[in-house]
């Protein structure tokens, strides 16, 4: 075997070159990925180390150079007591409220999107299909076209500027994706499990509870994933619907960098910028492929 | 790698399906369960995306100023609308953002995806590189951004400290470069999501199409250009649509890297919008320039209906 492959390899002479042509073309390809890759890490690198500089160094302008000195103080300033106006606590009231507009709006938007997806599957009623293909239309629709009305809604029933409020608005906008997300999924789903239950005379919520919530798992980890780090990075809705009392990590990151008020300290800044950054990319780092399919099924989301 | 695959199709499949109406795979039966359940989404469906969009048009024909009333002024506040130099800028300004990330996302992308499909080793890294500027925030794009354009500490100044001493690179402080620096940093957010849904349609390329264009002895580069590409209409649609939304949407990133600045330069349709509904106190302006923003949405619906009916069409035909 080994023989016969020599030999055909030498006999045809014209495939010499190739080899050499193949290596320049590896060369390239990696050439190019590893110089994009450094586009991409770039940014990244540059937070990092000015995030640990103290602020003589950082007025060098060497931007790219890792700190000569390096010092913490910046992070502990970032989320202790770097101000926004008067207020001079630093990132961690954001952090929390965060939190808590991610750990309610994440489940609660889902259970109401898997609900929807299966009722779209399995118990289809008249007008049914046409509001799902209003909430696809809103999927699309630019969040300002809704917005005002919105609020004047959520302030008449008191909820305007609360955590329920920004709550409610999270479920509404995520609710196409989620709801397109779950529907395929159900659809997708053999027939005769949903007839199966039906035999046993499971209604609605009976065979939702007993054969569709445990068969949906793979989908629900996209799901959160998706919404995590959605909720988390939202910046819009922090800043119309959840009012001063529930400010989440985004806008008031906004607000800490582009106080213009005194000396800017741009290593605090990116400290604060990191800070901000950290639960998404947790999240995307832990969760690997799962993020990939998060969106590209969420592509509708953008 | 297949579950990007298909998670890609997945995708496409959502849009395929999204709106065709599939065939009953059950009589539709009244079922109060069912209409209880999803008394969220009916309450969202009209409630929202029906009554609200309603009354943003409304109010566009009022002189709404804090809070909103019904005293109609015709077509006044779309009048002053397109005669204000702030709101043309905005256009202007959403069209040229629009089409140079959308152009240079897909070139970028596809290249990424093509150099990807090299069976390179440590694909996962790579992809892991240029995914992970999606998962942060627009508003963390912008300041980082912001930060590396920097006029006295940022690259410039680095580069000028190497030596080069006429280096330029500060886009963000000039009017007339201002809006490519935020494509710049709206592209390093995206281009990874362009380059995933692009690769997962690569991989979805029948391989009988390769063998065939080697047999033909078509060169790879032609190939990746004139045979494959075509052939990823799915993908393509899937990314375009992707960053469509993105662009009539854009708002964090410019607020976060700019704020519209400097002077109008980057100021955009949404902003104008968020303006006049907050600091300007002027609602029908806001949102006769909200309606605005709706219709290329519109026509974009309008034209994806458009290509499914002709391809429906087709496919009755054949």
């Amino acid at each position: 075997m080994t023989n016969l492959a020599a030999t055909s390899a030498g006999a045809i002479s014209a495939r010499g070159p190739k080899p050499r042509t193949l290596t320049a073309s590896r060369i390239g390809v990696y050439a190019f990925l590893i110089i994009a890759a450094l586009f991409f890490l770039l940014p990244l690198w540059v937070m990092v180390v000015t995030s640990l500089k103290t602020l003589p160094e950082i007025r060098q302008g060497h931007l790219f150079n890792w700190p000569e000195l390096l010092t913490f103080e910046p992070w502990l300033k970032a989320w202790d007591t770097a101000c926004t106006g008067r207020d001079c606590n630093g990132l961690k009231p954001g952090f929390w409220n965060s939190v808590k507009i991610t750990a309610l709006s994440v489940p609660v938007s889902i259970v109401v999107a898997m609900i929807n997806g299966y009722a779209l599957s399995f118990w289809k009623y008249r007008g049914s299909e046409f509001l799902f293909g209003v909430l696809i239309f809103g999927a699309f629709v630019p969040y300002q076209v809704v917005i005002y009305p919105l609020i004047i809604g959520l302030s008449k029933v008191g909820l305007f500027a609360t955590l329920p409020g920004i709550v409610i608005v999270h479920t509404i906008f995520g609710m196409p994706i989620l709801t397109l997300l779950y529907r395929n999924f159900f659809a997708s789903l053999p027939i005769e499990l949903f007839k199966a239950g039906r035999v046993d005379w499971a209604g609605f919520w009976g065979i939702f509870f007993r054969i569709m919530l445990p068969m949906s798992v793979p989908i629900t980890i996209v799901a959160v994933i998706l919404q995590t780090t959605g909720i988390w990075n939202d910046f819009l809705f922090g800043t119309v619907f959840a009012g001063r009392e529930n400010m989440p990590m985004t806008v008031q990151l906004n607000n800490i960098v582009t106080t213009t008020t005194g000396v800017r300290e741009y290593n605090v800044n990116m400290a604060a910028t990191i800070l901000t950054a950290a639960v998404p990319l947790v999240v995307y780092f832990i969760s690997g492929k799962w993020f990939v399919r998060g969106i590209a099924a969420g592509a509708v989301k953008g | 790698m297949t579950q990007v695959a298909q998670g890609g199709e997945g995708a496409a499949a959502g849009f395929a399906s999204a709106a065709t109406r599939r065939k009953p795979r059950l009589r539709k039966r009244l079922n109060v369960q069912s209409v209880l359940g999803t008394t969220p989404m009916i309450a969202t469906a009209v409630g929202v995306f029906i009554i609200c969009i309603i009354f943003s048009i409304i109010w566009s024909f009022t002189n709404s100023k804090l809070f909103p009333n019904f005293n109609f002024i015709g077509w006044a506040q779309y009048q002053r609308l397109w005669s204000t130099d702030r709101w043309i800028i905005s256009v202007q300004n959403v069209a040229v953002f629009g089409v140079l990330s959308i152009v240079g996302g897909m070139v970028f992308g596809y290249l990424l995806a093509v150099f990807m499909d090299q069976r390179i080793k440590q694909e996962d890294l790579f992809r892991s590189i240029f995914l992970y500027p999606f998962a942060m925030s627009l508003v963390v794009t912008g300041l980082v951004w912001q930060w590396m354009f920097d006029p006295n500490l940022g690259i410039q100044s680095a580069v000028r400290q190497m030596g080069w001493t006429s280096f330029e690179f500060a886009p963000l402080v000039k009017q007339e470069t201002a809006l490519y620096g935020v494509v710049l940093g709206g592209l390093w957010n995206g281009v990874g999501v362009t380059m995933a849904i692009m690769l997962a349609g690569l991989r979805g390329v029948d391989s009988e199409i390769w063998k065939a264009a080697k047999v033909d002895g078509i060169p790879t580069w032609k190939t990746y250009l004139f045979v494959v590409l075509p052939m990823m209409r799915g993908a393509i649609a899937t990314a375009f649509i992707l960053q469509c939304t993105g662009v009539v949407r854009v708002f964090d990133i410019v607020i976060a890297m700019t704020q519209g600045g400097p002077g109008v330069s980057t100021q955009m349709p949404a902003i104008y919008v968020i303006q006049h509904i907050t600091d300007r106190v002027n609602v029908g302006q806001g949102m006769a320039a909200a309606t605005m923003m709706l219709l290329p949405v519109m026509v974009l619906i309008g034209l994806q209906y458009l290509v499914r009916w002709n391809a429906n069409r087709r496919a009755g035909r054949a």
